[in-house]
C-alpha cells in the first residue's frame, strides 16, 4: 500500500526561513531512518505559498488569486510517499516523526489505477499518460 | 483502540522493528537461534501487555530491554533447576553476553547488525530454500505461515527448514562478522540472489494458480531497498534494485481482468506504475555511475529500462536490447540469457536470425524442460507464418509448464495457430 503524508506549513515555512539546525538535523535522522527500512519512495518540500496560486473555477470563468494565502494552518509545505504493508504500519511511522507544537499531519492512502475501476476508461488512462510524457519531458 | 486494532497495530510494530530487534540480540548473543527466540518472547510480551498499557513510545527500545531482562530471568531459573547438571556452560555464557551487552535500537547503530544478519541468513553454508525461508522470517519479518503460503509447501516443512538453518549457522560456527574484502564480491551475490528469486516467485509463479504474486515482489522491494540504504556504494545493490523497481513498474498490467497473464508485447503501457519507473531509471542511473563494467544485474536493469522508455514495442531500441544481451551473455554464461536474446534479436534483426539462435539452444540440458524454449520459437514460427510447427511448440510448451494461469496462455495461442 501507499500513502501519501502532508506535512502542513507555519509561520516560518511561509516566510521562507529555513528550519533550526536542530530540526533540519531530526528531520535527516528521521528520513535516513524510513530509508533504511525500506518504506520511503519519494518527498520534496514546497515553496511558500507567495511564490503559488490559486485559480478559482466558476462556470466559464477562472479567477487567479497569487500567493500567500493566509489560512496557515491548511497549507501544504511538504510531503513524503510512503511503501507500507498496512495503515497501521504507515501510522506506526508517522507518529515516530520529529514535530511537536501540536501540529496535525495528515496521512492519506494513494489510489492506484486499479482503485479507479471502470471510472478510467482505456482512452482516459492514454491521455492521462501522454500528459504525464510531456511533463516528464520538459 | 478495539482489541483487534490493537493486535494490527502491534503487528505494525512488529513488522518495522524485529529484524533490527533481531539483529542486535544476535550481536550479543552470538546465536541466530537464541536470538530469534529472545525476540519472540518479547513479542509475546508485548501482545500481553500492551492492549492494557498502550504502546509505549519508543516500542523498539521497549521491546529490546523486554527480551534482554526475560532472557536473563528465564536463563537464571533454568541455571537453578540444572545446577546439579554439567551442561549449563552455553546458557551461563548467554547469560553473561546478556547481562554485558548494550541495548541499541537507533538505525544508525544498528544498521551494521542488520548488514551482518542479511549476511548470516545467505550464508553459503545454507541450501538456496533455507536461505530464502531464513531471510524472509528473520529480515522481511514473515511468519512461518506466510512463507509457506509464498513457496506453496506446508508450514511443518518451513519450520523445519528454519530450524535446520539455524542448527547448521551454528554447528558451522558461522560468526556474525561482514565478509572480508576478498570474499565480498562472492557473499554479496549470494545476498542478491536470495532476494532475486523472492521477486521473481512474485513476479512469475513458477507454480500454482496465480500468474503473479505482488506480496512477495513488495517483501522482496523491501528488502532491496534496505539492502540499498545499506549499501549505498555497491553497483550492483543499486543494480538489483533498479532491476525490481523497473519490472515491478509492470506488475498490474501483466494481469488481464480474469488473472490471465498478458506479455509484454500486449500490456497496456498506460498502466505501467510510473513512480516505480522513475525510481528504477534513477537507480539505473546510480548502478551505472558506481560501476566500472557493469555486472549481471546492472545490465538486465539497463535492459528493463529500454523497455520502461519505450512507448511500444516497435518503439523500443532493439539493437542496444541486444547488444545488452550480448554483455550479458558474455558475463553470465546462462542458456536462459541466450534465449532471451534470441527474442531481442529476432525484434531487432528479423525472425530467421532469432530461429537460427534459438535453434542452437535445442540440445542444452539446462533448458531440456524449459517451457519458454519451445514458446519463444513457436512465437518465431508465427512470424514466419509457419503455423503448424508453432502450434507444435506452444503445446509443447505448455506441457511443459508448471503454472496454470501461463499454461492456459500457451494453449490459447497453440489454438491461435489454427489445425
Amino acid at each position: 500500500m501507499r500513502f501519501m503524508v502532508l506535512v502542513p506549513g507555519n509561520t516560518e515555512s511561509e516566510a521562507g526561513e529555513m528550519p533550526s539546525t536542530e530540526i533540519l538535523g531530526a528531520m535527516t535522522k528521521y528520513n535516513e531512518e524510513l530509508v533504511k527500512s525500506g518504506v520511503l519512495l519519494a518527498g520534496e518540500g514546497l515553496h511558500p505559498t507567495s511564490k503559488g496560486a490559486k485559480v478559482r473555477f466558476d462556470g466559464s470563468e477562472r479567477t487567479v488569486i497569487d500567493g500567500p494565502f493566509t489560512e496557515a494552518k491548511e497549507l501544504v509545505a511538504g510531503y513524503w510517499i510512503w511503501q507500507c504493508g498496512s495503515r497501521e504500519e504507515a501510522i506506526e511511522w508517522l507518529k515516530r516523526a520529529p514535530f511537536g507544537g501540536g501540529v496535525e499531519v495528515e496521512l492519506r492512502q494513494i489510489f492506484e489505477a486499479d482503485d479507479f475501476g471502470e471510472h478510467l476508461t482505456p482512452e482516459l488512462r492514454e491521455a492521462n499518460e501522454r500528459l504525464r510524457e510531456q511533463s516528464a519531458s520538459n | 483502540m478495539g482489541q483487534s486494532a490493537t493486535h494490527r497495530a502491534i503487528d505494525a510494530v512488529w513488522r518495522i522493528e524485529s529484524a533490527r530487534l533481531i539483529a542486535g540480540l544476535t550481536r550479543i548473543v552470538r546465536d541466530v537461534a537464541v536470538a530469534e527466540d529472545l525476540a519472540q518472547d518479547a513479542f509475546v510480551a508485548a501482545l500481553q501487555q500492551w492492549p492494557d498499557t498502550g504502546i509505549p513510545d519508543k516500542p523498539g527500545a521497549w521491546l529490546m530491554t523486554t527480551a534482554k531482562r526475560r532472557g536473563i530471568d528465564a536463563l537464571r531459573r533454568r541455571i537453578a533447576l540444572e545446577r546439579k547438571h554439567a551442561l549449563i556452560g552455553r546458557e551461563l555464557e548467554i547469560l553473561s553476553q546478556l547481562d554485558q551487552g548494550d541495548l541499541v535500537t537507533e538505525i544508525d547503530d544498528v544498521s551494521d547488525d542488520l548488514l551482518r544478519l542479511v549476511f548470516m541468513t545467505c550464508h553459503p553454508v545454507l541450501s538456496l530454500q533455507a536461505r530464502v525461508a531464513l531471510t524472509l522470517r528473520l529480515l522481511g519479518g514473515l511468519s512461518t505461515p506466510e512463507i509457506a503460503r509464498a513457496f506453496l509447501v506446508s508450514e511443518g516443512t518451513v519450520a523445519q527448514r528454519i530450524v535446520r538453518a539455524k542448527r547448521t549457522l551454528a554447528e558451522a560456527r558461522v560468526p556474525f562478522e561482514l565478509p572480508g574484502r576478498d570474499e565480498l564480491a562472492e557473499r554479496l551475490s549470494a545476498v542478491l540472489a536470495v532476494i532475486y528469486l523472492v521477486f521473481n516467485e512474485g513476479y512469475a509463479a513458477t507454480a500454482g494458480e496465480h500468474w503473479t504474486r505482488p506480496a512477495l515482489c513488495d517483501d522482496a522491494l523491501r528488502l532491496g531497498r534496505i539492502l540499498a540504504a545499506l549499501m549505498p556504494g555497491e553497483g550492483e545493490v543499486q543494480g538489483l534494485l533498479a532491476l525490481m523497481e523497473l519490472q515491478a513498474s509492470r506488475l498490474r498490467a501483466r494481469v488481464g481482468p480474469d488473472g490471465e497473464p498478458v506479455l509484454l508485447a500486449d500490456q497496456d503501457r498506460t498502466r505501467w506504475d510510473h513512480l516505480l519507473v522513475q525510481r528504477g531509471l534513477a537507480g539505473l542511473q546510480r548502478a551505472e555511475q558506481l560501476s566500472g563494467a557493469l555486472g549481471p544485474y546492472t545490465l538486465q536493469a539497463a535492459i528493463a529500462a529500454c523497455h520502461a522508455q519505450a512507448r511500444s514495442v516497435s518503439e523500443t531500441d532493439w539493437p542496444r536490447v541486444v547488444a545488452l544481451y550480448d554483455a550479458l551473455a558474455a558475463l553470465t554464461d546462462s542458456p536462459v540469457v541466450e534465449l532471451n536474446r534470441a527474442v531481442a534479436v529476432t525484434m531487432a534483426y528479423g525472425p530467421e536470425a532469432g530461429l537460427e539462435l534459438v535453434d542452437s539452444l535445442a540440445n542444452e540440458p539446462a533448458l531440456r524442460a524449459y517451457h519458454l524454449l519451445p514458446s519463444v520459437r513457436g512465437d518465431i514460427l508465427v512470424r514466419l507464418g509457419r503455423h503448424a510447427e508453432a502450434r507444435q511448440e506452444f503445446e509443447r510448451a505448455a506441457g511443459l509448464c508448471t503454472n496454470d494461469r501461463e499454461r492456459e496462455l500457451l494453449l490459447s495461442r497453440a489454438v491461435a495457430c489454427g489445425a
